[in-house]
């Protein structure tokens, strides 16, 4: 027990413990959120995630369970959108990302009592974690990935075809919106950490680098959240190094393990020739 | 009552209404267990809105559905999986169930691709690909399969070959089974009942009745029958451009 006390008040262990457990979250989520297109979907997410952590400045809440609640209106309030008029997703996605964007940063404008790193919020402060947020960060991602593996079928099969699955009792519609709320719930457990801006970069490269080099949608989901967590490793490492902010490092790191992953691509395509 | 025990489905006057108009409206009928039933008509005439009405992928927005199916499997008219989705054809034919490498590998051979069971899905040519389909909805081992335009790609000694198969699935498993289909050969040799869709129903029987009630008797005859031919029926009613009824003769 003393030996993990001593652990726990190394700010870079945290930082590590924390960090690889987002990336194990983030792996098979990013996989669907490749899979369905969802890139921008995620982003307005994170957007929203900032109106999210003013509320809960504003009324001491939780920052976790307000930035969760706040994605998941937006979410729920996109469908409805799409419903209601014609106007195309992408469109629908840009209204409200910018919207409640903008709502965040007005209503910090009113919060002139509280002393507000803007920075911190907008990347995220991994090296800042205590170790009630590695116990949210588990906790809560040991019911996401429950969940999702529970689910994993009706979605998997709803993501190749949706017809398909719901012709075949799959239910696709009620794991497409429990997917929705994992998804709000992987940006609010992330965002102090990472922050706004980046959570979908964390979410989407290793997928996309895990894409390049597997065949089969589970060697996808293992090898995305494999690319997740060393780059969170590395890129912490490389942060420690030559002082660099640690949220933009680890996607750094990520990039450069795309471009890696770019070359079997490239050989194989030179074999085919 | 040996009768009703075999019924899986029975639509009683329904129709989907979709951007202000009727897709398809007033459609009835019956599958029951060990019979083909076949859909006929030309493009737009409701055939895949049908069948997803029967699917319960869409709702009716009239009319009553009773639906005693326990299991159904779906081959759909087209499917398009996108490249980010690695995916192989032992992934695909586990979509929805939960099957074992053996039962994939016997329904495979059945439509004659066992060879493919680790080639990439998008790798297939596209008669391949629809023998994958075919072969995943057989290894469900549905009470009701619904096929539309399963053959479409393939060769022509393939396409006879599947279509013997539907039937002698038809009879394996006991197994419903709607098709929309093409082929008039297939259709009027070895459906149980056709329907003749075109916005509602036209004209619905076995394939002898069809065929004798209608004008193309001896065009059916004749190899050189164009398929538009098929839809020249005796008709008690006259059709507006999107099929509706317009006026009756």
């Amino acid at each position: 027990m003393g030996e993990l006390q001593i652990m726990f008040d190394d700010f870079f262990t945290r930082a590590l413990i924390a960090g690889i457990g987002i990336a194990i979250i983030a792996g098979p989520l990013g996989c669907l959120v490749i899979w369905r297109r969802l890139s921008y979907f995620g982003d307005t997410l994170s957007h929203s995630a900032l109106l999210g952590v003013t509320l809960a400045y504003s009324f001491s809440f939780n920052i976790t369970f307000s930035v969760f609640i706040i994605s998941a209106v937006v979410a729920l309030l996109l469908i409805n959108l799409q419903k209601r008029t014609k106007l195309a997703g992408d469109s629908l996605l840009g209204l409200l990302a910018h919207s409640t964007l903008a709502i965040g940063l007005v209503l910090i404008g009113f919060l002139t009592s509280i002393r507000f790193d803007l920075m911190g919020l907008l990347f995220g402060d991994i090296l800042a974690v205590n170790v009630e947020d590695i116990t949210i960060v588990y906790l809560g991602g040991a019911a996401i990935l429950l969940i999702l593996y529970f689910i994993w079928k009706s979605l998997f099969s709803a993501t190749v075809n949706y017809d398909l699955s719901a012709a075949e009792g799959m239910r696709p519609e009620v794991s497409n919106f429990i997917f929705t709320l994992l998804l709000a719930g992987v940006i609010a457990l992330s965002i102090k950490m990472i922050g706004a801006l980046l959570i979908t970069g964390l979410l989407l490269i290793p997928a996309a680098i895990a894409r390049n080099i597997s065949s089969s949608p589970r060697q996808m989901v293992i090898i995305a959240t494999l690319a997740g967590v060393i780059s969170v490793i590395a890129g912490l490492f490389v942060s420690l190094e030559i002082n660099t902010s640690s949220g933009p490092s680890i996607i750094v790191v990520a990039l450069l393990l795309f471009i890696i992953s770019l070359i079997p691509l490239e050989i194989k395509g030179q074999l085919q020739k | 009552m040996a009768e009703n025990n075999n019924l899986l489905v029975k639509l009683d006057n329904c129709g989907v209404y979709k951007s202000s108009k009727w897709i398809v409206r007033g459609i009835s009928l019956e599958i029951h267990k060990g019979k083909i039933v076949t859909l006929i008509g030309p493009n737009g005439s409701g055939k895949t809105t049908s069948a997803k009405m029967i699917l319960k992928i869409l709702k009716s927005d009239e009319g009553q559905i009773k639906n005693f199916a326990s299991k159904m499997a779906y081959v759909p008219q087209k499917i398009n999986i996108d490249w980010t989705m690695p995916l192989r054809v032992v992934d695909f034919m586990k979509l929805t169930s939960h099957i074992n490498n053996l039962e994939i590998v016997d329904a495979l051979k059945l439509t004659g691709v066992d060879n493919l069971l680790y080639n990439d899905i998008h790798n297939l040519s596209g008669g391949e690909f629809q023998r994958v389909l075919i072969a995943r909805a057989i290894a469900k081992k549905p009470d009701l399969l619904v096929l539309d335009e399963p053959v479409q790609g393939v060769d022509f000694n393939g396409e006879i070959a599947l279509y013997n198969l539907i039937k002698k699935i038809c009879s394996t498993l006991n197994c419903g089974i709607l098709l929309i289909s093409h082929d008039l050969h297939f259709v009027m040799s070895a459906t149980d009942h056709v329907i003749c869709l075109n916005g509602h129903i036209c004209c619905s029987g076995t394939p002898r009745s069809i065929v004798k009630n209608s004008a193309y008797i001896e065009l059916f005859g004749e190899h050189n029958a164009t398929t538009l031919s098929l839809y020249q029926h005796d008709h008690d009613h006259s059709h507006g451009t999107d099929g509706r009824v317009t006026n009756n003769v």
